[in-house]
């Protein structure tokens, strides 16, 4: 039915943190690559990215995180988002993340997780890539 | 909508809609955003009971502070018990397609109430102020059981007045940098306005804008010329009321006179004030018999939106419409055609269709 549907996510920029230019680049780069982007500002907490996500209906969570609290947020955003119903929401993100952490968070069900230097075409290609595998409603 | 059985999977939405879940409103409000298949049935299912809520709508320049006074507004409410639905619309870029929304970062403070649910939207090539399906998304939420909806326009020029067919009470925010008064009377803001709100009212100009909105809103009611003694033997005042009481309707209750209010959105000051015109607008709609007459000419407005839509697309759905739409385009290069020849067979075809 007419146009393809818009790919609805959610910019998010947890914790005490206050660097939100990556934040910034991201959600301009998802909004040039048509994307409809939800940018909710500095410190959330993971129950305001959650609840965002869910009134929102995005596809997609990605998250900014520099404050090296990823082994704590993520895996939080992630349980919230299963306890409440929206298990079909991709969490991915990105932030100075060692690899190890890296492979540790995939195992528990968070999406790719991009560090310093990542192109925002890669960003994008990535959650084009999942939207188009999974797309329903 | 009897030819058209609700697409399962709506079927469990509508379920969780309908037990109240915010999953379920979230989903439906995609559903109907994206115009999934049987968007229509989904709408019809739930809006059966017609309009209880009461829907405010928030509209003004962009920086105006829309969604600070949005925030104020919703967590006064939240005072008063009252459940909210939030509809926010930001443009959509006519470049790429997508959107950057916003609106969010000025509502912080209540996102994780449970008592409010805050729905961004973009425009999506909708020129009014609004996406195309807001008003159908406002509908959802009425249905959904909120005491109160507030829709926030995304920041007007001098055009995008489509608030009303949305709102039951309209308010436009505006600061002292949005200009004179000229301005809002040529944007059209004068025309949809309940409330004038100057918001940043600390700032230098405000006193000023204030006293203007309110002398140009006298011009307007005609009252102006009410105190104004007789002159040259003509008695303006008497001239003009005469004039304006033959054209009013039977009822008794006196017109709404739009105020025009101050506030700060980011220090609360004002904000009761606004809470209490609203209610007052409120109480003047109901008393006067205006809202059903809004209510009445709004369904007016949704019929026509509905048919325009699905005539649209049982046109240009249709593969004999579009074999007609290809014969013209030759017709017209050898120059045995006109667009309006061409116009004409499609609309035969289609009226022939559906006789």
């Amino acid at each position: 039915m007419g146009d393809e549907r818009k790919i609805r996510i959610l910019v998010a920029k947890p914790g005490l943190d206050g660097h939100d230019r990556g934040a910034k680049v991201i959600a301009s780069a998802f909004r040039d690559a048509g994307f409809e982007v939800v940018y909710t500002g500095l410190h959330q907490t993971p129950e305001m990215i959650v609840s965002a996500a869910i009134q929102e209906d995005v596809d997609v969570v990605a998250m900014s995180v520099l404050s090296g609290a990823h082994m704590t947020l993520f895996p939080r955003v992630k349980a919230l988002l299963d306890e409440l119903g929206a298990d079909h929401i991709l969490l991915t993100g990105g932030g100075i993340i060692p690899e190890d952490d890296v492979a540790e968070l995939e195992l528990e069900g968070i999406g790719r997780l991009f560090g310093p230097g990542t192109s925002t075409s890669d960003a994008i290609a990535y959650v084009k890539e999942w939207f188009s595998t999974t797309d329903e409603a | 909508m009897k030819s058209k059985r609700p697409v399962p999977e709506h079927q469990v939405l509508l379920q969780g809609f309908l037990e109240g879940s915010v999953l379920g409103l979230a989903r439906a409000i995609s559903v109907v955003e994206n115009e999934r298949d049987g968007f229509q049935d989904l709408l019809h299912t739930v809006m059966t009971s017609g309009p209880q809520t009461k829907r405010v709508g928030f509209t003004g320049p962009p920086g105006a502070g829309k969604s600070s006074i949005v925030a104020a507004v919703a967590t006064a409410y939240r005072g008063l018990e009252e459940h909210l639905g939030i509809v926010a619309v930001d443009p959509t870029s006519p470049y790429s397609g997508g959107a950057l929304l916003g609106d969010r970062i000025r509502m912080n403070d209540i996102a994780t109430d449970p008592g409010i649910f805050i729905r961004s939207m973009a425009t999506r090539g909708s020129l009014g102020g609004l996406a195309t399906s807001t008003k159908e998304v406002v509908d959802l939420m009425d249905s959904f059981g909120f005491d109160r909806v507030l829709v926030e326009t995304v920041g007007v020029g001098q055009t995008e007045l489509e608030v009303t067919a949305a709102a039951d009470t309209v308010v436009v925010v505006l600061v002292p940098e949005s200009g004179d008064a000229i301005q809002a009377m040529k944007a059209g803001l004068m025309e949809v306005a309940d409330i004038f709100v100057v918001n940043k009212a600390d700032r230098p100009g405000a006193p000023r804008l204030v006293k203007e909105l309110r002398q140009a809103l006298h011009l307007r009611a005609g009252r102006e010329l009410r105190d104004i003694p007789a002159h040259h033997g003509v008695d303006l005042g008497k001239a003009m009321k005469r004039e304006r009481m033959s054209d009013a309707s039977e009822q008794e209750v006196e017109g709404w006179a739009v105020p025009v209010l101050t506030t700060n959105a980011l220090t609360g000051e004002g904000v009761d004030k606004l809470l209490e015109t609203i209610e007052a607008h409120r109480r003047w709609l109901v008393e006067s018999g205006e809202l059903g007459e809004l209510r009445r000419a709004r369904s007016g407005i949704r019929i026509r939106d509905v048919v325009d839509r699905e005539m649209r697309r049982i046109a240009w759905n249709s593969e004999r419409v579009n074999g007609l739409l290809t014969q013209g385009v030759e017709e017209i290069s050898s120059g045995r055609g006109t667009p309006y020849s061409a116009a004409d067979n499609i609309l035969r075809a289609l009226l022939q269709d559906r006789a």
